[in-house]
């Protein structure tokens, strides 16, 4: 993977930039010791990193707006930042980048229960988001695997999912409005506390830009009422078909479970020594979860129950109480946990069309036999979003090159099938070069000339998303 | 008119065009604007319907009607239920699924299951130069690359010329039934909605007619399996008794039709409240194509807060008071900008 090699007149007045940024910040909003901007140097993409030239934490709307004004003047390319969990390396620095992030600016500035919206300010965590409406009997439904600690600065720039999102829907269909900072320091706002924004939906396209198009300070949110259960039931499969099969028929049956999600034997085996959830040994597992009241709950059961015997499963099970619930959620919520401590592993995100699941693990499958590289299978199969791990030795000389290529095998097939690069975790620098497998020239073009619009000098994030060759006329 | 039967077609229409194009489906939602005109009702055909997957995919001049009975077959549906703006507007014609994605053109469910560019997984379209671009995909989550889909939704053909669509779609439920409450003053009413949609009872609509002929109306739609239905009934009553007490109408076929005729604010009954409607709408048209002015002229609440850009109160006298939670209604006052108040005379006190 290549990054853009440093704008040199841009290191040669960090000095410059720095008391800039500081003057317009103060001491505690600018980081430049070299120490200390480490701590930026990579996101959860770990296997790139790269020092910033400095760092900023502004506290407020106007205080980024001050930072980017400054950036934009000097010329300075910047990297936005959330809490820097992206797995696509969406907030990888580049040495003469400034990287900005929002972590200080985590407040809630409204919650109305009678419109149903909270507004925030985007470095708050995920999670916290639910947390300050709970008790009024209300949550925000994206759920990402690393809701405790991602911002929803971060959600915002990836269009991030979850598991409950085949209800619910993504970030993209739960945010109303936004506060955006664009590179040049206007401030601007869309949308607001209410549906469908008149004019063009450049909430549409901000969300999921991947912070290219401006840094967003602060985003109103809807919140649903919380449903009065949940229960999730296991059922494990002797083969990928079954449990493909039977994902099929339940959706087709005209149940819609809040989740269901799949993990096959190495994750199951991985999972279950790392947490003792109680999961069967078995070739597929899934975990199906449904909302209601208690008969609510029962009548939904009963129907997909039916469907799961007549694939002959190896075994089911209805949780009977709470601890029982979290413990078949426990096993599925540490698979990532438990794979990272057998192995280094790399986490893939392309989605398929559920109907071509059975065909897209075994030729998984074939592809791990071919690179002798081990995988093992997660993913939410309600809406073909895959993640495969592909374990590799960081270590070993060669393996992450290996690893990469395989990836880069599993997300074309991913595509041939009629599917996508990335589900939910954003294109970043990991699948930026594979943007042409998926995209045409013409298809690139008509979204570079969005980014175009809202940032002529390419300054935001600039190395992401677009393979270096197709944006280099555009970066500075 | 120009009508392509191929998108390879109407991509050399658009290059060789000599000046502005007015765009349409099939000319129902009365938004003809300058231009020589150039419909897709040569681009017909469903292309894809994966019903495991929730998928369709078709080309943008397909009849909705074509669109709902292919799903209906597979008891799936277009869940953001698109308004059928003929009976409204007066208009002839078929209204396509380009048309609906090109307007965004959604219904009551619209504040449950999302608008329809919600739905939209991914479309291609032919740009002002005459480029074919596709974006997103057929698939129900995908991030690669911008949302340029969103983007176009709604746009009213001024981004490009939409010429294929891929859209979610879910499965049709087994039965609908009403809660109804009668007599509230609109204040009381939007309080008891938007008091409905704060439970988890998944309220699917939620309207109030201060007209109905027996006095205001105002209604809750829960749809599902029976015993679900049954049950949320009940107990959304039991919550929201302050407000009075609530009938509940089980009759699917006659609830559905009813929530149809909410839909396409077009009450079934037709006369009074239809005309008065009509020409609230008309003085609310956008004034060309391109213009600013309001997005979507129907349904703007009896004494909800227009949504739109001015976001000042709107009174409909006489309007199908069709507050139904649709996406302009909110239960607060809001905050008006400068920029809202340039642009409030497009939004006007109807006292049809």
């Amino acid at each position: 993977m290549q990054m853009p090699s440093p704008d040199a007149r841009v290191m040669a007045k960090k000095a410059q930039v720095v008391a800039r940024l500081t003057e317009a910040l103060g001491d505690r909003g600018v980081i430049y010791d070299p120490a200390e901007t480490r701590a930026y140097e990579c996101d959860a993409l770990t296997a790139y990193r790269c020092p910033p030239l400095c760092v900023v934490l502004p506290a407020t709307t106007e205080e980024v707006s001050a930072a980017l004004r400054i950036c934009h003047e000097e010329n300075v390319p910047v990297v936005p930042r959330g809490s820097g969990t992206s797995l696509a390396g969406g907030a990888l620095p580049t040495a003469d980048s400034v990287i900005l992030g929002v972590s200080r600016m985590n407040r809630v500035l409204e919650t109305d229960t009678a419109d149903r919206i909270i507004r925030v300010q985007t470095g708050r965590t995920n999670l916290s988001v639910t947390g300050a409406v709970e008790e009024l009997g209300f949550f925000y439904a994206p759920d990402p695997s690393s809701q405790l600690a991602c911002a929803i600065a971060g959600n915002i720039a990836m269009n991030s999912g979850g598991a409950h999102c085949l209800k619910y829907g993504v970030t993209t269909n739960n945010l109303l409005g936004v506060t955006m900072v664009q590179m040049d320091g206007t401030v601007i706002e869309i949308g607001g506390a209410y549906m469908d924004a008149a004019g063009l939906d450049l909430l549409g396209v901000i969300c999921g830009s991947e912070g290219q198009l401006g840094v967003v300070t602060e985003a109103t949110l809807r919140i649903l009422p919380k449903p009065e259960g949940a229960l999730p039931v296991l059922m494990g499969y002797d083969s990928a078909e079954a449990a493909g099969a039977c994902v099929a028929d339940i959706i087709e049956a005209g149940v819609l479970p809040v989740a269901i999600e799949y993990m096959d034997r190495p994750c199951i085996r991985a999972c279950e020594a790392f947490a003792q959830a109680g999961y069967p040994d078995c070739e597929a597992l899934l975990i199906v979860e449904v909302e209601g009241s208690a008969d609510e709950i029962n009548h939904q059961l009963e129907t997909i129950l039916k469907i799961a015997r007549d694939h002959d499963p190896v075994e089911i099970r209805a949780a009977q109480d709470a601890d029982e619930a979290a413990r078949i959620w426990l096993g599925r919520k540490s698979a990532f946990g438990a794979m990272g401590q057998i192995n280094d592993y790399m986490c893939l995100d392309g989605t398929i069309p559920v109907s071509a699941l059975p065909e897209v693990l075994k030729r998984i499958g074939e592809l791990s036999d071919q690179y002798g590289l081990g995988v093992a299978n997660v993913f939410h199969a309600g809406d073909g979003n895959m993640h495969p791990l592909i374990l590799f030795d960081a270590n070993k000389e060669g393996d992450l090159e290996k690893c990469e290529e395989m990836g880069a095998d599993i997300l074309r097939l991913c595509v041939e099938v009629g599917g996508c690069l990335t589900g939910e975790h954003g294109v970043g620098v990991e699948k930026r070069d594979l943007m042409t497998v998926q995209f045409e020239p013409q298809d690139l073009e008509a979204q570079m000339k969005v980014k175009d619009v809202f940032d002529p000098k390419w300054l935001l994030n600039p190395a992401k998303v677009f393979p270096l060759a197709v944006s280099e006329g555009r970066r500075a | 008119m120009i009508r392509p039967g191929s998108e390879a077609e109407l991509a050399e229409a658009v290059r060789d065009a000599s000046g502005p194009l007015s765009v349409r489906g099939g000319g129902t939602r009365g938004l003809l604007p300058e231009g020589t005109p150039l419909t897709t009702s040569g681009l017909s055909g469903i292309v894809l319907h994966d019903p495991a997957a929730l998928t369709l995919v078709a080309l943008a001049g397909t009849p909705v009607e074509e669109i709902d009975a292919t799903l209906a077959r597979a008891n799936q549906r277009l869940a953001f239920e698109p308004m059928d703006h003929r009976a409204l507007l007066g208009t002839k014609g078929t209204p396509t699924i380009g048309g609906v994605v090109a307007a965004n053109v959604s219904g009551p469910r619209r504040m449950q299951v999302g608008a329809a560019r919600d739905h939209l997984l991914g479309l291609r379209f032919v740009d002002g130069e005459g480029t074919i671009v596709k974006n997103g995909g057929r698939v129900m989550k995908n991030v690669t690359g911008y949302d340029l889909a969103r983007l176009l939704a709604g746009s009213r053909g001024a981004l490009g010329v939409i010429t294929e669509v891929a859209l979610k779609v879910l499965p049709g439920t087994e039965t609908t039934a009403n809660l109804v409450i009668h007599g509230l003053d609109d204040a009381t009413a939007v309080r008891a909605m938007s008091d409905a949609l704060g439970t988890p009872f998944e309220v699917s609509g939620a309207a109030h007619d201060p007209h109905a002929p027996d006095g205001p109306r105002t209604e809750l739609r829960l749809e599902g399996f029976g015993a679900s239905v049954a049950y949320r009934c009940q107990a959304l009553a039991e919550r929201l008794k302050a407000h009075g007490s609530w009938e509940t109408e089980t009759d699917r076929d006659a609830v559905r039709a009813h929530w149809r005729g909410i839909r396409d604010a077009a009450r079934s009954t037709g006369g009074r409240a239809m005309s008065g409607a009509s020409r609230c709408v008309q003085a609310r048209r956008p004034p060309s194509w391109r213009g600013p002015g309001p997005r979507r002229p129907s349904m703007i609440g009896a004494a909800g807060w227009c949504g739109c850009a001015c976001r000042r109160e709107t009174t409909c006298a006489r309007g199908w008071a069709a507050m139904m939670a649709t996406p302009r209604w909110s239960a607060r006052p809001p905050r008006s900008t400068p920029h809202c108040r340039r642009r409030s005379p497009s939004l006007r006190r109807c006292s049809a």
